[in-house]
């Protein structure tokens, strides 16, 4: 064996810049990551007949069943099936992988007790298992859209730059609501259900803007989630390049929500072992 | 090439020094965020100690069989948790020298409806592994197991045993520095218990360092150079095995 040559470390006592070391720990296990999203995915669909097919049918049905109910109240939107379903594939996106990375921390039990691994990896490939499922339902996105008469644009492959984006905001939010779930489960479940339902309908994604209040709609720039999906809309929906000011906005969003949550995590990290 | 690790108990590979674990049982329970801010204004929030581990020091040496005995609840478990790194002492300090393979991993993350395959590259990466370390190995890994045969087949197929000879095959594939034994040290059928315990005690001769909890008191004379003896967190005894053992039993 070639490789090993340098005998590892660990010290207890060393404490100083822990989100450093959480950060260069999880560079170290990143092949995991590839795995745990294999696993993931694999296990979800491995016994049901349609398997990964059903990651298209589910928002493919919501779409159906919001489009007969609203597409009467909503008449003003053009392609009103392509409008929702944009709007539904990145809410999914979001709620799906913040759950699912705040799950498998809080109560990741099991393997917390029986090995070190750096935790925030598991956060990291909850979001990466919510990317391989959003890329997967955009097949059914673009034959709707064509079905409605539209076709992708140049900007189509610029979504690539929301879904990044959104992915950092998404990691930072599960990182920090499970730093706070691991001493108060509550918070966990406020999330999970009050939390997103209400979110979602404060964001234009089943409804378009113009329905707002004047109101309603001058308080939307402090709803994160209403400049990404806007962000994503550009490229996906409205096949238009992006705006910088809003770019700017997304990004500073993304990045600033994904540091907070790093280092509060990296700092409560030691926690998790004591309640698990 | 190393030249072979003669076994003169020099160079410490683990040191705890004043190691103590402390967990706050919350005397009532206070599960949501408003009613916690709301005593901890009031200031009524109480919480029990249980200290798991009290001021523990001890050091262990390269090559060393080292025993681990007490009563269940005597922080046994805990204290291979802190060598495994799977907790942080709430005081004091653990240092580990070496790559440490804990068996209390053995097959951890292993998926049902994963093929044996899917698992060994799971298992492995959780160990620490990389992609290509664990593909380098992984012939070796499934020809110990003796599971050529079945290695494609979900795991859920395959007997507690099987599974066990995975895990076990997979921890254990490469020499570790420190391995860490939690009971379960031979699995599977008589035969594939003695292979296990063979290449345990070659990597030993080869200067493996052992840190071996057990109940089996014979076994714990019969292997271990010293032992250490807790009970309820505190470390009562240090020294020879058969002393130690003795002392436990004469509690």
């Amino acid at each position: 064996m070639t490789e090993e040559l340098e005998t590892p470390f660990y010290d207890s006592a060393q404490q100083k810049n822990v989100w450093l070391t959480e950060l260069i720990e999880t560079l170290k296990y990143k092949d995991l990551i590839l795995h745990l999203i294999r696993r993931d995915i694999t296990s979800r669909y491995k016994r049901s007949i349609l398997g990964v097919a059903w990651t298209m049918i589910n928002p493919l049905g919501m779409m159906v069943i919001l489009t007969i109910i609203f597409s009467q109240v909503f008449n003003s939107v053009d392609g009103y099936a392509s409008y929702i379903l944009s709007g539904l594939l990145m809410w999914n996106f979001f709620s799906q992988s913040t759950v699912a990375g705040i799950q498998s921390i809080v109560w990741g039990g099991d393997l917390f007790r029986r090995i070190y691994v750096p935790r925030s990896l598991f956060a990291i490939s909850a979001i990466g298992t919510g990317i391989v499922n959003f890329l997967i339902s955009l097949i059914p996105y673009l034959i709707v859209t064509m079905i409605d008469g539209y076709y992708p644009t140049i900007h189509f492959p610029f979504i690539l730059i929301p879904l990044v984006l959104l992915s950092f905001f998404s990691l930072g939010l599960a990182l920090i609501i499970a730093s706070l779930g691991v001493r108060f489960p509550d918070i966990v479940e406020v999330y999970n259900n009050i939390g997103l339902t209400a979110w979602m309908y404060l964001t234009p994604i089943i409804y378009p803007l113009d329905v707002l209040p004047d109101w309603l709609l001058s308080l939307m720039k402090f709803n994160p989630m209403f400049h990404f999906i806007k962000l994503f809309r550009d490229a996906l929906y409205f096949g238009e390049p992006f705006y910088p000011q809003l770019l700017a906005i997304c990004t500073g969003l993304a990045l600033g929500t994904f540091l907070l949550g790093w280092i509060i995590f990296s700092r409560m990290t030691d926690e998790i072992a004591y309640h698990s | 090439m190393k030249s072979p690790t003669t076994l003169n108990f020099d160079e410490t590979v683990i040191g705890i020094e004043h190691a103590s674990v402390r967990y706050f049982v919350p005397r009532e329970h206070v599960g949501s965020f408003k009613e916690y801010a709301i005593r901890k204004i009031q200031r009524r929030i109480f919480n029990d100690e249980f200290l798991a581990l009290n001021d523990v020091s001890f050091e262990v040496k390269k090559g060393e069989i080292f025993g681990i005995i007490g009563a269940n609840g005597a922080g046994k478990s805990t204290l291979l948790k802190l060598v495994a790194r799977i907790m942080r002492p709430s005081s004091g300090r653990v240092w580990v020298k070496g790559r440490v393979a804990p068996l209390l991993a053995m097959g951890a993350g292993f998926h049902p409806e994963l093929s044996g395959r899917e698992n060994v590259f799971l298992n492995g990466t959780l160990l620490g592994y990389s992609q290509q370390q664990m593909r380098a190995r992984f012939d070796s890994i499934v020809e110990f197991a003796e599971l050529q045969d079945f290695i494609d087949a979900p795991i859920r197929t395959y007997s507690s045993g099987m599974q066990a000879r995975l895990g076990f095959a997979v921890a254990t594939d490469q020499k570790p520095d420190i391995l860490i034994v939690d009971e379960a040290l031979a699995v599977g059928d008589t035969a594939f218990q003695k292979k296990s315990l063979d290449r345990i005690r070659e990597y030993q001769k080869n200067g493996t360092t052992t840190l071996f909890v057990s109940h089996g008191m014979g076994e714990v004379e019969a292997t271990c150079n010293r032992a250490a003896w807790l009970h309820h967190g505190q470390l009562m005894f240090i020294g020879d095995a058969k002393e130690a053992v003795a002392r436990y039993l004469k509690r």
